[in-house]
């Protein structure tokens, strides 16, 4: 029987069914109601609501936790996910899981607070300085809010990583039916089964993402956030340096396959949209109008961006007639897509950055402009 | 010959040698330099109250005292400069029974940390946060802090620091931490004592550490080789010294477990009328 839900309320239940019993937090709109609940909802299931005094401070305390051996999480919009930028970085370095839940609103800066965009994509892979990985998936619907925000635990805890979910304003505070799914797995950690003694934080001799022990248990965990050795001790030789660096990126690029997107009608699509989140949806109901029209549009819905799903979208787009990338931005996934295809085809933007959301009838109309006469077949 | 920590510590109590890694020794800090002393103290009072280094868990920041992690054998975290204090209260808040401790230097601490540090005290987390203020930023270069006293010669403050400095343990009980402590990094007895009872408060333990960067702030401001520079501190806060302020408190961890159980037993409740 499906529920009845609000996306954020959805994204909440997704992470508490993956394991989520730690929530550190500062409020801010539009994702406070995951705050609410998680104040209302955690200490019942034994686990902890912290209320931060910023979201510097929010974001260590949910490392902190997952170190302490608890799945950790945080939710904020954009001015607060740039407060936690350096110590996701941290997260990054020291391989420590949480998720980040990020409800985009319209910026920079303070914005249009309570409005929607989508452009914090890049902030979601650049955020913090260096070189580093990135994980983030992005829900378009309720029923995603809760399947990607529990699969964000698991990604988390099987690559020691932060994962972010990058949802937007409205589906954040959209309410529709929700089929909770049965059977969410538990996000569990890979232990270390060796003897204490011989553990290394950062050992990789079993596979390229070493298993993390907990603060409390018996194999000592020597978290580090400056470049370190496989003990975790600092280091500044360079082929441990560059290993290291390598090894970040490579645990995620190497598993790019195994994340999910979403294809919409474009095993005959000429005319292809790739877009994620509210944007996809409006997309969505735009290439239905265009195939009932007689239009071959088909949609990619990007549920991971992160890493860019760039040899899928290639395939998908190298022989289309044209690509319409939508997003509520200025342009940011588009810079991707134009990497991915490569020249292959024309690459075109419908964008929008002024608080409102993009609808069906200006995608088409937008779509239809560039497309010209191609359109009428 | 490099020294290890059974040369340094001699033939007698050894039992604190287990909380440190001797294998990383030489330690980076200066010869001269406060912070092994604060060592000492602090792996000794462990070993008194004896916790095994599992069940002990240390958050450094960045900066000269940020490197103490690399000489413990407890678990550890070499986080951001100035967030010890967010990182400890998450792992205290999710695993109370752990032993948690912060180490941080001044600048870590009461500088860019400053906004973490009061409400760490106002929330009353049972973290023992221990402060090495050397007076100045020990690891870039001796630039002043917001303990940096006024008048003082520093890489950034060279015709001499026209701002007034914090008092940290003035500071903290004014935020409402529950255990105000202070010693110098020349009297290691009574750091000992200090630690000692800082470890078996419940609540957020504050433990100030006046102590000697004889490379910066002593050359900057002609205070001596190290040893008169430690002679000179412990001079100068006599009669600062001591557990300054303590309540009783039962400390956040417990308070929340409280609440915890409560709440369950109320959801418990609902389900049976259902
Ligand atoms: C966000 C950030 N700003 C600046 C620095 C550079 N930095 C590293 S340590 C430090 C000051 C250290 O002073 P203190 O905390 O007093 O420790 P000490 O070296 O004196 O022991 C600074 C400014 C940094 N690492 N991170
Ligand atoms: S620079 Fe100062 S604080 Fe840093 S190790 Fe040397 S003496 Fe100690
Ligand atoms: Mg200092």
């Amino acid at each position: 029987m499906p529920v009845f839900m609000q996306g954020n309320e959805a994204l909440f239940r997704g992470a508490v069914a993956a394991g989520g019993r730690f929530y550190a937090g500062y409020p801010i709109t539009p994702s406070s109601e995951i705050a609410e609940l998680a104040a209302q909802e955690l200490p019942k299931l034994g686990g902890v609501y912290l209320q931060m005094e910023d979201e510097l401070a929010s974001i260590a305390a949910v490392i902190g936790a997952s170190l302490a051996g608890v799945p950790a999480f945080t939710a904020t919009s954009g001015p607060g996910f740039s407060l936690m930028q350096e110590n996701l970085g941290v997260a990054y370095m020291a391989e420590i899981p949480c998720v980040v839940i990020n409800v985009m609103r319209s910026g920079p800066s303070t914005g249009l607070a309570t409005m929607p965009a989508q452009a914090d994509v890049m902030q979601a892979r650049w955020g913090t300085h260096g070189d580093h990985p990135a994980l983030a998936l992005c829900p378009a619907s309720v029923q995603e809010c809760f399947e990607l925000s529990a699969l964000a635990f698991t990604y988390s805890e099987q690559l020691r990583m932060p994962v972010t979910v990058l949802a937007d304003e409205i589906i954040g505070h959209l309410r529709e039916p929700l089929e909770v799914p049965v059977g969410t797995p538990i996000a569990s950690r890979p232990l270390p089964s060796c003897p204490p003694g011989d553990y290394g934080t950062y050992d990789t001799s079993a596979g390229d993402v070493p298993p993390l022990g907990f603060f409390g248990g018996p194999h000592i965990v020597h978290a580090n956030s400056s470049m370190h050795d496989a003990a975790g001790q600092p280091t500044t030789r360079r082929d441990t340096a560059l290993a290291l660096i390598r090894r970040l990126q490579d645990k995620v690029t190497a598993r790019s396959a195994e994340f999910p997107q979403r294809r919409w009608y474009l095993d005959d699509a000429e005319w292809v949209f790739v877009s994620f989140g509210i944007s996809a949806r409006a997309s969505l109901a735009a290439v239905e109008r265009l195939r009932s029209r007689g239009v071959a549009a088909g949609l990619l819905q990007i549920q991971t961006v992160w890493p860019f799903p760039r040899d899928l979208v290639r395939e998908v787009c190298r022989n289309a007639r044209g690509v319409f990338v939508v997003e509520l931005s200025l342009g940011q996934l588009v810079g991707e897509v134009e990497r991915a295809v490569m020249g292959h085809a024309p690459v075109h933007l419908i964008a929008q950055s002024d608080g409102r959301p993009l609808l069906p009838g200006d995608i088409c109309r937008r779509a239809g402009e560039v497309a010209g006469d191609g359109f009428d077949r | 010959m490099v020294l290890t920590a059974k040369d340094i510590a001699g033939p007698r109590d050894r039992g604190w040698l287990r909380y440190l890694r001797s294998d990383t020794f030489p330690t980076f800090w200066c010869a001269g330099c406060g912070n092994g002393v604060i060592m000492q103290a602090l792996a000794r009072s462990l070993a008194a109250r004896g916790p095994a280094p599992e069940q002990v868990a240390v958050v450094t920041g960045i900066g000269c005292f940020g490197k103490a992690d690399d000489y413990l054998t407890t678990h550890s975290l070499h986080g951001t400069h100035g967030r010890a204090l967010g990182f400890a209260t998450g792992i205290k808040a999710a695993r109370p029974e752990l032993v948690v401790i912060a180490l941080m230097g001044d600048g870590d601490c009461a500088t860019i940390g400053g906004n973490h540090l009061i409400h760490a005290c106002r929330r009353d987390i049972g973290v023992l946060a221990v402060v090495s203020n050397n007076l100045n930023y020990g690891m870039t270069g001796g630039q002043f802090s917001a303990t940096t006293p006024e008048g003082s010669i520093t890489s950034t403050s060279p015709y001499g620091h026209v701002e007034p400095a914090f008092d940290l343990c003035a500071l903290v009980q004014g935020a409402g931490a529950s255990f105000v402590a202070r010693g110098t990094c020349g009297q290691p007895a009574l750091l000992r004592r200090l630690f000692d009872e800082a470890l078996a408060h419940p609540g957020f333990a504050f433990v100030e550490v006046m102590t000697a960067c004889p490379t910066h702030y002593g050359r900057a401001n002609r205070q001596g080789d190290a040893p008169k520079m430690m002679r000179g501190i412990a001079e100068a806060y006599r009669g600062k010294t001591g557990v300054l302020f303590r309540r009783e408190t039962a400390g956040f961890s417990s308070k929340y477990r409280a609440l915890q159980t409560a709440r369950k037993a109320a959801d418990g409740r609902v389900g049976e009328t259902r």
